[in-house]
């Protein structure tokens, strides 16, 4: 097992407007983008579990040529709205870093 | 073949950029500069407020080189989503920046002044029309929700910023714009091809956010042609490579291969990417494809009240094993407090209490998945907000004293639970705003939305 932290080049959380979070995990390596996309460990439904919210407002997006994988859900709270605790969005992908990809 | 050299001075203008860098790009003979002048990542306030987000100094520095640079090669300078919000009150503000600029350098050039408020009469009778849609998600829309927006804004395409260029506008000074019209513009009035315009539009907006590794927000510039463009950086310490330009489609965007701008979509699907050097990149493949309409994004924000801070952490374990219960009842308790002091005049629905607990779930609140944790601190952020400056004010500073003593059932005698770093403890924020649209409007064209004057300066 390898956390994806430590095999991804960028994880990383934003606002796209502000009433959607969007996350992208890139890889610097075709090596690295291949392993995580065929663990399948990122996908809708696991995300959907971790970020509370139902599969269908979850998508999903590989990028070849960017050696991307990006996924975006409605923003857990609209952006400075009473209860949110990002205005830029930017440290909502901290439980991804710990996730574990098989060998 | 078409080529049009497009200079994009930084991600943002105020941000900066290096002196060199933007003069390097002057030598390359651009046809059109263009900067980015705001957005609502920073948050409602500079809509709500209609103040801007970066400094007069670093936008009024980076606007005096912008507009000797255009004046030296005589093309057009286009700025859009001026004082961060968009709204009229930034585009008066930079079109303030610029004038004194041009008096203090002697310059002269035709301003356009492209407004992109909203009229709430309009806006109102259009969603009587049916001609106004959510995006998703969006909250919902009523004449209520329009008539009590501080401001609303429009965010306009590159049509009325061409209609300015083609009337002789040298300077374009525009509100809420898409970022990547500005960029896209020149080249589709000069005839470049659609995708490769676009697409370069939507890279050269952030500046050097494109580059495998950022020092800091600075020039980059596109040779847009007929089916391909060409990307560089300015500083020469700093590159691009296929996978970092590719990646930019990414950034602030749910979907990395559709784009939606006012007039149409961008379509990076087949677009390829090369390495033209170890700096520069081709981007080929690339399309725009035309809506059917024009369709125009609302932003819009309202007062959410007047707020206070307090922040004060907690070391006691006492505390600390029971803080969620000595969060309620204190916020319970102090609600009797309130109708003393206010003589009933404020009701539990008048005044909000919200507190984060970093530490714990500051920043990831009900997503936190290690909710239950907490170490041997925490600090407690609350904010305070009523409709009123003065009783937030009166209510923050009762309640820091208030929470401060709240007891638990451990300890007899009085216990100060807070530590606040600092007295007093509360903070006045002042008014606070909320994002309240979400929406697109369907005009009959796309001009009817935004209003052009014309200045000699």
């Amino acid at each position: 097992m390898t956390r994806l932290g430590d095999l991804a080049q960028l994880i990383r959380s934003k606002n796209a407007g502000a009433f959607t979070l969007t996350f992208d995990v890139m890889f610097d390596t075709q090596e690295s983008y291949e392993r995580v996309r065929a663990s399948k460990v990122l996908n809708k439904k696991n995300f959907a579990a971790m970020y509370h919210v139902p599969e269908e407002e979850v998508t999903f997006f590989e990028h070849d040529a960017a050696r991307a994988i990006k996924i975006s859900i409605p923003r857990p709270y609209v952006q400075s709205s009473r209860e949110d605790g990002d205005a830029y969005g930017g440290q909502q992908h901290a439980p991804l870093v710990d996730l574990e990809i098989p060998d | 073949m078409t080529e049009v050299r497009v200079l994009s001075a930084s991600g943002q203008i105020g941000s900066g950029f290096l002196e060199s860098s933007f003069q390097r790009g002057i030598s390359l003979k651009p046809h059109v500069i263009a900067c980015d002048g705001g957005s609502t990542d920073a948050g409602p306030v500079h809509l709500g407020s209609g103040k801007p987000h970066f400094s007069r100094e670093g936008t009024k520095r980076d606007l005096r080189l912008m507009l000797k640079g255009r004046d030296q090669l005589k093309v057009p300078l286009i700025i859009g989503s001026c004082g961060f919000g968009g709204g009229d009150d930034g585009v008066a503000w930079m079109r303030d920046i610029a004038l004194e600029i041009a008096k203090e350098e002697g310059l002269s050039f035709r301003l356009a002044l492209v407004r992109s408020e909203q009229d709430k009469e309009y806006l109102k009778r259009r969603l009587r029309e049916g001609r106004i849609r959510p995006l998703s998600p969006a909250p919902s829309i009523s004449e209520d929700v329009i008539d009590r927006s501080t401001h609303i804004v429009g965010m306009m395409g590159h049509e009325p910023l061409a209609d300015a260029v083609s009337k002789g506008a040298e300077v374009v000074l525009a509100g809420r714009a898409s970022d990547t019209a500005l960029f896209s513009t020149v080249p589709m009035m000069m005839g470049a091809g659609a995708g490769p315009a676009w697409h370069a539009a939507k890279i050269l907006e952030c500046g050097t956010a494109c580059v495998v590794q950022r020092k800091r927000p600075d020039s980059i510039m596109a040779w847009v042609r007929d089916d391909h463009f060409d990307i560089e950086p300015m500083d020469m310490d700093v590159r691009c490579s296929a996978q970092s330009v590719a990646s930019h489609t990414l950034y602030e965007n749910a979907d990395p291969f559709l784009i939606t701008e006012p007039s149409g979509t961008i379509d990076s699907y087949e677009s390829r990417y090369q390495a033209l050097n170890d700096r520069s990149v081709r981007v080929n493949g690339s399309r725009f494809r035309p809506a059917e309409q024009v369709t125009i994004k609302l932003e819009g924000a309202e007062l959410a009240g007047y707020q206070a801070i307090i922040i004060g952490g907690v070391r006691e374990p006492f505390i600390l094993r029971q803080l969620d219960s000595w969060l309620a009842a204190m916020q319970e308790k102090f609600f009797a407090r309130v109708q003393e002091m206010f003589n009933g005049r404020l009701g539990r629905d008048d005044y909000d209490i919200h507190v984060r607990v970093y530490g714990r779930d500051g920043v990831m609140g009900k997503l936190e998945p290690y909710a239950d944790r907490i170490g041997h601190e925490v600090a407690l952020l609350f904010t305070i907000t009523t409709a009123e400056e003065a009783a937030t004010d009166a209510i923050a500073k009762t309640f820091a004293h208030f929470a401060l003593h709240y007891p638990i059932p451990e300890w007899r005698g009085l216990i100060s639970g807070i530590a606040f770093p600092m007295a007093p403890a509360h903070v006045n924020r002042g008014p606070a705003y909320r994002f309240n649209l979400n929406h697109v409007v369907v005009p009959d064209s796309p001009l009817e939305m935004f209003r052009t004057e014309f200045m000699e300066v």
